[in-house]
């Protein structure tokens, strides 16, 4: 890919946000809660269930504890992006409009080959998971492609489109730059490196040697607890509960990565958000079944 | 005659789905067309990344007039009963009936006149039908209320034309026309086509979809050879990945790309691997030397105007990320030995007291320390010095920790034996890590290096017993933990290596060392069952036993070997195997030849008299009867079992099993005679029971070769 024409790593999204847009997608802002992938955002998790229809568009900052290499390794990073689009119900022509969003970020596909590659999706912990593709443009993998089919363990009433682009490695591609901390950050000098790796580097360090694990347990028992209460109220609240079970879901990320859980407890930790995962999408559809026979 | 053409065209279908696709497509709709009674000359499915359709030939336009004759009541009978029978038949009045008549007077005959239906209306009716009830290993829902689809993935368009006409199917909502769509970027079209002729030349040609599976998998083949013939390589070949590579692509184009050459010290497993799993890539070798090239080919879709450079470029960058990974894992995996046997430093076989082997069975951390027991004690058996035998075994399972074995589960094994390599192990030792899993299928090799057989057997005996024990046995076509494949390697291991094992011997000393708890009142348990002393043991060892034998039918059963002729030598109690083998090869060659075939009568015929005597046949003919037999024939068979016997039972102490058969084929001529010229059952009791023992130590005589009652004739 030639690098000259090649769109910054904020231009990208900046192209993308438009393209979606033009396309009738809410272009919402990340959510504030740390989560391990723009699927957990509320605006997929959430809204991805219930009859009432949605389109949304947004970036949103994925943190995975375990992932972080001291800013050493030039693909992998503790914190990146994903740009995440949902669509419900899901368009017939999902594909053709995904194309046309690497027209509009600058790939060339006469000159390069771009194939859906079977792939199924699924989050255990939110007890999700769809049909789709992992999209590959030369190779590489640029994009997620899925047909939701349940999430928080129900079958989803319509059925939506989602889609994940993972920027750094999508910008790395366009840029063709062999090192993510090389990413050309603003088009004016600014490198991905400037931004974010003394981040990594402190974020790597805290997540494997100081994370208090201790605490962390405690803070997730009280995650839970919170979540329960909030979810068994007379009226229950689905919305603050859920950013309960993601923070239950990050703490338990940050006690993995510790490498305090066994194997054998893992299982039984995972199970534990699902459930709250579960009453969250469970409260959450009651709620959007009562609004939408009010509005009829 | 007509032809139908009819295509699903959809969004990208898995490759692996497709070949059965077309399969069930055929079978499906063929059956619901010939149960309407339609029939054709030829009927060819096809598949690929996006489409799924079958085009058949030679159909009638309607199906046939079918006329059939209903019996009614007896002329006069009453009207009621007229009534109901034309209500029936469908018959207006008895006017259109005609009188028949029996024995028992007239009666009513209806003649109903079934006219053909329209070819079109039977595919209208069936295709929904089967679409509706496609089995997809995995299938979605689409779409909302009329709308809704369930199948694999999105579906786009129908195209159904019979004899040039659309035939408008609807399905899921979707109502079919004489349209498809080609390539997406090269030639989408869509294209308007009224029969199979047009259809597959407007794909191949303006649409760029070569439509053949067959013919996509010899172009990529082909081709790939040839881009790497030109550069002076060779392709490495892979028929898995040719077939799933022909269900990615509609326009093939394999394309030579350059890897970094510093990827080339991994072993070469590990890249083929990583091209293969991750990328679909076929790996490129010297033809001179057969090691790997700093080369791949990769499949593309599409003619790019740069002939490809863009693609080649992207997808190298891609591999060296892949084999950056890897190089991780391999390096990583080196600083941490397979097993220290000091104890002092962090090693792989001890992170297995961590992995679970089976819920009752403990960890694999518990199955390495009973095979490598076992396989010491089986290592004189099959020439392994057993200390190494022992080694091998500790260190077998250890690289399933391994970050490269996570990674490549396929690689099992293959790692540990570099890993023991890079640690200076034994290279016997290292061998057998990597073939005691052998052989995995039928046509996977059998180790047949010492070590290597000591663990293979040790770890496969370990899994049968163990799951016996625990009363996990297959069932059907249930066998999660492939005990049938084990049983089959064990079988293999122990003919190929001529292996002399008493197998239920064996089994049972194992079964009492590791997997029977014995309670203070001496009560064994052992699985389900409980109970006293050796019993539950042998019982559980007996059925292992019958499994092997089922198996090693199974196994022989290629070969020609009849399955009643293994059940006669097995029914002697014998667990050796390969003499179990020898015998029933040289019993099966001995029951084709003509004396063979006629002792096996002889046989059944004395077994018939012998069930149906009410007489005492204890003991043996008395010693003057032997001596002084008053028939010819009787003293000519007296003194052929004389011979034959010692002779017979001589032979098989030597193993010597075509000697045995031949000592027996000994007693044809006489046996034969004896039954021409003796009357056994005469009148006279002592004659006649001398004469009944005679014919049972004849009996006997055969059956120390082989249960002949088991034979069917």
């Amino acid at each position: 890919m030639a690098a000259e024409n090649a769109p910054s790593f904020q231009e990208l999204i900046l192209r993308l946000q438009s393209y979606w847009a033009s396309k009738g997608c809410a272009i919402l802002q990340p959510y504030d809660v740390e989560v391990g992938a723009g699927t957990l955002h509320p605006a997929t998790t959430l809204r991805s269930l219930g009859p009432r229809p949605w389109r949304a568009a947004y970036v949103q900052p994925s943190r995975r504890p375990g992932d972080g290499r001291y800013g050493e390794n030039p693909n992998r990073l503790q914190h990146y992006y994903q740009f995440q689009v949902l669509l419900k119900p899901c368009p017939a022509d999902l594909q053709d409009l995904y194309l046309g969003s690497l027209d509009a970020i600058g790939i060339d596909r006469d000159l390069h080959d771009v194939r859906f590659v079977e792939d199924d999706w699924e989050n255990p912990t939110v007890g999700a998971w769809g049909l789709g593709w992992e999209v590959w443009c030369d190779g590489m993998e640029v994009s997620q492609f899925t047909y939701f089919q349940q999430v928080g363990g129900q079958d989803v009433e319509l059925v939506s489109g989602e889609l994940t682009y993972g920027l750094e490695r999508l910008a790395m591609y366009v840029q063709g730059v062999e090192n993510v901390y090389d990413l050309d950050f603003n088009g004016a000098g600014l490198s991905y490196g400037d931004v974010f790796l003394e981040a990594e580097k402190q974020y790597s360090e805290f997540n494997f040697e100081h994370a208090d694990v201790d605490m962390l347990i405690e803070w997730f028992k009280g995650a839970e607890n919170q979540c329960m209460a909030l979810l068994n109220l007379d009226k229950p609240l689905p919305l603050p509960a859920y950013d309960f079970c993601l923070k239950a879901s990050h703490l338990f990320n940050l006690v993995d990565a510790r490498g305090a859980i066994s194997v054998a407890e893992r299982a039984s930790w995972i199970a534990r958000v699902r459930e709250l995962a579960k009453g969250c999408a469970d409260a959450w559809v009651k709620s959007e079944r009562a609004l939408a026979e009010a509005a009829e | 005659m007509s032809e139908l053409l009819f295509e699903i065209f959809c969004e990208e279908i898995p490759a692996r789905m497709q070949p059965r696709a077309e399969t069930d497509l055929e079978k499906l709709l063929g059956d619901r067309l010939k149960a309407a009674g339609l029939d054709w000359t030829s009927l060819k499915t096809f598949a690929g990344a996006r489409r799924l359709g079958l085009v058949i030939e030679g159909l009638p336009v309607k199906t046939a007039d079918v006329s059939e004759e209903r019996k009614g009541p007896r002329v006069g009978a009453p009207d009621k009963a007229v009534e109901g029978f034309l209500r029936g038949a469908g018959v207006a009045s008895l006017d259109q009936c005609e009188k028949r008549e029996d024995k028992k007077g007239e009666f009513w005959v209806a003649r109903i006149e079934k006219p053909g239906r329209a070819t079109t209306e039977v595919i209208a009716e069936a295709i929904p039908e089967v679409m509706k009830a496609f089995p997809w290993p995995k299938s979605m829902k689409f779409g909302e209320g009329e709308k809704a689809q369930r199948w694999v993935r999105p579906i786009q368009r129908l195209l159904c034309v019979f004899d040039g006409e659309v035939v408008p199917v609807e399905v899921f909502g979707i109502t079919a026309s004489n349209i498809t769509e080609g390539h997406r970027r090269m030639g989408r079209g869509p294209f308007t086509v009224s029969n199979f002729l047009e259809y597959a030349s407007v794909l191949e040609g303006e649409g760029h979809v070569l439509l053949d599976r067959a013919a996509r998998e010899s172009l990529i083949l082909n081709g790939a050879r040839k881009v790497c013939v030109d550069a002076g390589f060779e392709l490495v070949e892979d028929a898995g990945l040719l077939t799933e590579v022909a269900g990615l692509v509609e326009w093939p184009v394999p394309v030579l790309g350059e890897m970094d050459p510093d990827f080339l010290d991994l072993p070469p497993e590990v890249i083929t691997l990583t091209m293969k799993t991750h990328q679909k890539y076929f790996a490129v070798r010297d033809p001179k030397t057969g090691t790997l090239v700093s080369k791949f080919v990769t499949i593309a879709n599409q003619v790019a105007p740069d002939g490809g450079a863009a693609i080649a470029a992207g997808n190298a960058r891609v591999l060296s990320a892949r084999l950056s990974d890897a190089r991780h894992f391999w390096d990583n995996d080196r600083k941490t030995p397979l097993w220290d046997e000091t104890g002092e430093r962090p090693d792989m076989y001890s992170q297995l007291a961590k992995v679970t082997f089976h819920e009752k069975l403990g960890t694999v951390a518990d199955k390495v320390e009973r095979v490598a027991a076992l396989a010491r004690e089986l290592a004189p058996v099959v020439g392994a010095d057993p200390d190494l035998a022992e080694k091998a075994a500790r260190l077998a399972k250890a690289d399933l920790v391994s970050e490269m074995v996570y990674e490549f589960p396929e690689l099992q094994g293959a790692m540990g034996r570099y890993y023991a390599l890079d640690q200076g192990e034994d290279a016997a030792v290292a061998d057998a890590i990597k073939d005691h899993y052998k052989p995995q299928g039928p046509s996977d090799e059998v180790p047949t290096a010492p070590v290597s057989a000591a663990v293979a057997l040790a770890d496969k005996l370990d899994t049968l017993v163990g799951f016996w024990a625990i009363d996990e046995k297959p069932t059907g076509s249930k066998d999660p933990f492939a005990l049938r494949r084990a049983a089959l390697g064990v079988i293999r291991v122990l003919l190929v290596g001529v292996v002399r094992l008493r197998l239920q011997g064996q089994m049972f000393g194992y079964l009492g060392s590791h997997f029977i708890t014995e309670d203070r009142e001496g009560n064994w348990s052992l699985g389900g069952a409980s109970g006293q002393g050796v019993e539950i043991a042998e019982k559980c060892t007996q059925d292992l036993l019958a499994f092997f034998a089922d198996r090693l039918k199974v196994h022989l059963r290629d070969e020609g070997i009849r399955h009643d002729i293994i059940d006669a030598v097995f029914a002697l109690g014998d667990d050796d195997l390969v003499r179990v083998t020898a015998k029933a090869r040289a019993l099966q060659a001995f029951l084709d030849t003509e004396d063979g075939a006629a002792l096996l009568a002889g046989n059944k015929r004395a077994s018939n008299i012998l069930a149906k005597s009410e007489d005492d046949l204890a003991g043996e003919p008395d010693a003057d009867y032997l001596a002084n037999a008053p028939e010819s024939a009787e003293r000519d068979l007296i003194a052929a079992l004389a011979a034959a016997g010692p002779a017979a039972e001589k032979a098989l102490a030597e193993e010597d099993f075509a000697a045995a058969m031949t000592a027996l084929a000994q007693l044809r001529a006489p046996i034969d005679a004896f039954f021409e010229h003796v009357t056994v059952n005469t009148e006279l009791v002592s004659l006649r029971r001398n004469r009944l023992l005679l014919l049972s130590a004849i009996r006997t005589a055969i059956r120390a070769v082989a249960d002949f009652d088991k034979i069917s004739g």
